[in-house]
């Protein structure tokens, strides 16, 4: 009996240790389906910008950090329910998600872009290289009704729950057939297959996807920015009145949103977002 | 509870299970005919479409319903002699792509529900048809077929059900059944509970209407 319950009380022991050594580690969610912003590498080790960032930002902080893997679909209910504590997963800071969760100020800007295969119809559209929609203007009207006449009656895919949907869906460019995927992988295979006519992404989701896969995939029209596309990347966090302020569960999201905030700043200034950015997306996408 | 969102969302979940519904109904009369062209081939005596028959059921059985998805769809797409051939019009379907693969299911599943009903019928009822002087033809069509189907009822029951709940896998190949739509509209509320109680209710809804509806035929034609 005696050595069962030595047994029983290494496990117990070993079980509080395990916990208590986890209760003070940020956990940051990814998705590690987005590359160039965050993938798996084939031995399944989470990879990219920001799987590097959150590294880089951890030890800004000066806390341990453990990076979770989650579906995009499922990011901001996890994020609610504890099952991480931050969001570094190319989520673009939309007034849409500030309703449910917070961010910390961006640390990299996305541009979106729409891609087809070559030889469609839709390349060569003439419109200007990239168009910022807060801004607005006749340029950004001009071009949103030369896209509306090229989007309509194809197929447009894009991934479920993200600015690119949004956009789709907004009537800025009249209305689309829209198709969506759980992850950015489904839609390159559909655009690859020809079932989509034309995609919508993160620019550099498709420049990636059509190095490392050699497929003729290329961008078409201007690039997106503002509006329903955000403004810029960010850290998603929880608000700390999810819990109330003075709760212990409010005050520490309170703290690590300026944690972050704090750490940004400092990468910026010593120019680790900015040689990150180089290294992943081949141009200096920091903010 | 976000009772505003249940309210708001419950009509558009009702209107996606139509979607849902018309993905079993069509699924599983495909698939009734090829469990049934099976089955048969099963219980004649030929060693050759006997053994052609257990590995289609055999191997639709032992993969995931999931996985003979993402084969159809996403793993044919990619095959350029397809894409240029006449199967491409359906296969560029998500919807056909969802029906072909439900339907091979179901039809493996079926087929393996009616060869053993087929082969519980008492030599009995065989041999008094026989003996009156019976074609063996309408031996097949007026005694064994509806005996095998009274057999088959409550195992093609509980067939029904699991192929109602496999639809829910429609949803990863871009269709917009009830799955599909309560995923769409969590991806904009960010509120999972509320959505996916309502299209579980709908779902248990749905069950619950089979369940009785093949409780019902047991009864009527029990013997």
């Amino acid at each position: 009996m005696n050595i069962f319950k030595k047994f029983g009380l290494g496990l117990l022991i070993s079980l509080f240790i395990t916990i208590s050594a986890n209760a003070d580690k940020i956990r940051i969610g990814t998705e590690g389906a987005y590359p160039p912003w965050n993938s798996k590498d084939a031995s399944g080790k989470l990879i990219g910008f920001e799987v590097e960032l959150a590294w880089a930002l951890c030890r800004y902080i000066g806390q341990q950090c453990v990076i979770v893997e989650q579906d995009w679909d499922g990011m901001i209910p996890a994020l609610q329910m504890r099952k991480f504590d931050a969001i570094m997963a190319g989520m673009s800071i939309t007034d849409e998600r500030k309703k449910v969760i917070t961010f910390s100020q961006g640390y990299a800007d996305e541009v979106a872009s729409l891609a087809v295969m070559k030889g469609s119809d839709l390349e060569g559209m003439e419109t200007p290289e990239g168009i910022n929609l807060s801004l607005g203007g006749s340029g950004v009207n001009k071009a949103l009704k030369t896209i509306t006449g090229a989007l309509a009656g194809k197929t447009v895919c894009t991934q479920t729950g993200t600015i690119h949907q949004n956009f789709l869906e907004s009537g800025d460019v009249g209305k689309v057939n829209v198709r969506t995927y759980k992850t950015q992988d489904d839609v390159n295979l559909d655009l690859t297959s020809g079932r989509c006519d034309v995609a919508l992404a993160a620019a550099v989701a498709f420049t990636d996807y059509a190095e490392k896969s050699g497929k003729p995939v290329v961008l078409v029209g201007p690039t997106f920015s503002g509006g329903a596309f955000g403004n810029g990347v960010g850290v998603g966090l929880r608000q700390a009145s999810q819990t109330g302020e003075d709760s212990a569960l409010g005050k520490r999201d309170a703290a690590l949103l300026k944690a972050f905030n704090k750490a940004i700043d400092q990468a910026r200034k010593d120019g680790v977002i900015s040689r990150l950015a180089v290294k992943h997306f081949g141009f200096d996408a920091s903010m | 509870m976000d009772f505003d969102l249940i309210i708001n969302s419950f009509p558009k979940l009702l209107f996606a299970s139509i979607t849902t519904l018309k993905l079993v109904s069509v699924s599983l009369f495909i698939g009734l005919f090829i469990g049934l062209f099976f089955a048969i081939l099963r219980i004649k005596n030929n060693i050759i479409l006997g053994k052609i028959a257990y590995s289609y059921s055999y191997t639709f059985r032992g993969t995931p319903l999931l996985v003979q998805i993402f084969i159809i769809y996403y793993g044919f797409g990619q095959l350029e002699f397809i894409r240029e051939s006449f199967l491409w019009a359906i296969l560029k379907e998500p919807y056909w792509c969802a029906v072909i693969a439900f339907a091979l299911n179901t039809g493996a599943y079926t087929s393996e529900i009616l060869r053993s009903a087929f082969q519980t019928i008492k030599p009995g009822f065989i041999e008094a048809g026989k003996s009156l002087g019976v074609p063996n033809k309408l031996i097949f069509y007026k005694i064994q077929i509806p005996i095998a189907i009274r057999q088959s009822l409550p195992a093609y029951g509980n067939e029904i059900i699991l192929m109602l709940k496999g639809t829910s896998l429609a949803s990863t190949v871009t269709l917009m059944d009830l799955t599909g739509v309560a995923k769409y509209i969590i991806s904009t509320t960010f509120k999972p509970i509320e959505v996916f109680i309502i299209a579980g209710s709908i779902y248990l809804f749905f069950t619950f209407i089979i369940h009785n509806v093949i409780k019902f035929l047991e009864k009527k034609y029990s013997f």
